[in-house]
């Protein structure tokens, strides 16, 4: 029963985490270049259009979602399972929820990458 | 990419490892946080290592948003799994811990994809995306770089 809780906490992670970035990502991309607009318009402003994005928002609340199904996952399971699990299946997730809702030209080489990654995250964790 | 914009992603890989040691180190030397004594946990913030740590944390969030603003995503999280390498070196030459054979191997795994992924552009060109209307917002679309 406990390896039930503890990969539907790694289940949850892997979502909200996914949810987080692709909505952080799409927040970043309405806001714009930070560097450029910062020097046309000064920091307050870019941290006024960071804050009035609504995916922005989503975003961070996704986030805090993923960092307290982790603290739950970790409380039901041991690290060394909770963590590169969760942090691999997000490398591959990201990638299958960056080609399909933010668009992004995924090919082979992106695939490779993140398969490479996840892959070796979870040796580190041997 | 310009060289400002490898700083970033670089910024984002050493703040991520510098944050996530400085907070975990703190937090060993505090213990265990019970539950029902939630404000140990608030607390907990104000020792220096741990203040330190979450400074070094939201310096890591601040280059992460920056790299997305123009960067795809697919790009900049295997572009910034560097701090997967630096950690294993910072624990092997640096606190000399012994690493396994398969961590190494897990090392060039992770290296190997930061390869594959670097060596493409940043950035999917899009004909056409939804800015808010606000002039001063530059198209990233106009900032395709190789």
């Amino acid at each position: 029963m406990k390896q039930l809780y503890a990969w539907s906490a790694v289940a949850c992670i892997v979502l909200t985490s996914t949810a987080g970035d692709v909505l952080l990502s799409r927040a970043m991309k309405q806001v714009g270049d930070v560097a450029e607009l910062r020097r046309h318009s000064g920091l307050a402003h870019v941290l006024g259009r960071i804050l009035r994005n609504p995916n922005f928002v989503l975003a961070i609340l996704a986030m805090a979602t993923a960092f307290y199904a982790m603290l739950f996952g970790l409380s039901w399971a041991d690290v060394s399972l909770v963590v590169p699990a969760s942090t691999s299946l997000t490398f591959v997730s990201n990638a299958a929820a960056a080609k399909i809702f933010l668009h992004e030209r995924v090919d082979h080489r992106r695939w490779l990458a993140a398969l490479f990654v996840a892959g070796g995250v979870i040796l580190l964790a041997l | 990419m310009t060289l400002r914009k490898y700083l970033v992603l670089f910024g984002v890989a050493v703040f991520a490892v510098t944050g996530d040691s400085l907070v975990s180190r703190g937090m060993k030397e505090v213990g265990g946080v019970s539950l029902h004594h939630l404000s140990g946990i608030v607390l907990v913030v104000f020792r220096p290592e741990i203040a330190l740590g979450v400074l070094f944390l939201l310096a890591f969030f601040a280059c992460y948003m920056a790299a997305l603003s123009w960067a795809d995503l697919t790009y900049v999280l295997p572009a910034t799994s560097v701090s997967f390498i630096l950690l294993t070196l910072v624990a092997r030459f640096i606190l000399h811990e012994n690493v396994s054979l398969a961590r190494w191997l897990g090392v060039l795994m992770i290296s190997i994809g930061v390869g594959f992924v670097t060596q493409g552009p940043a950035l999917t060109p899009q004909p056409r995306r939804r800015e808010s209307h606000d002039r001063l917002a530059v198209p990233v679309s106009a900032r395709i770089e190789p």
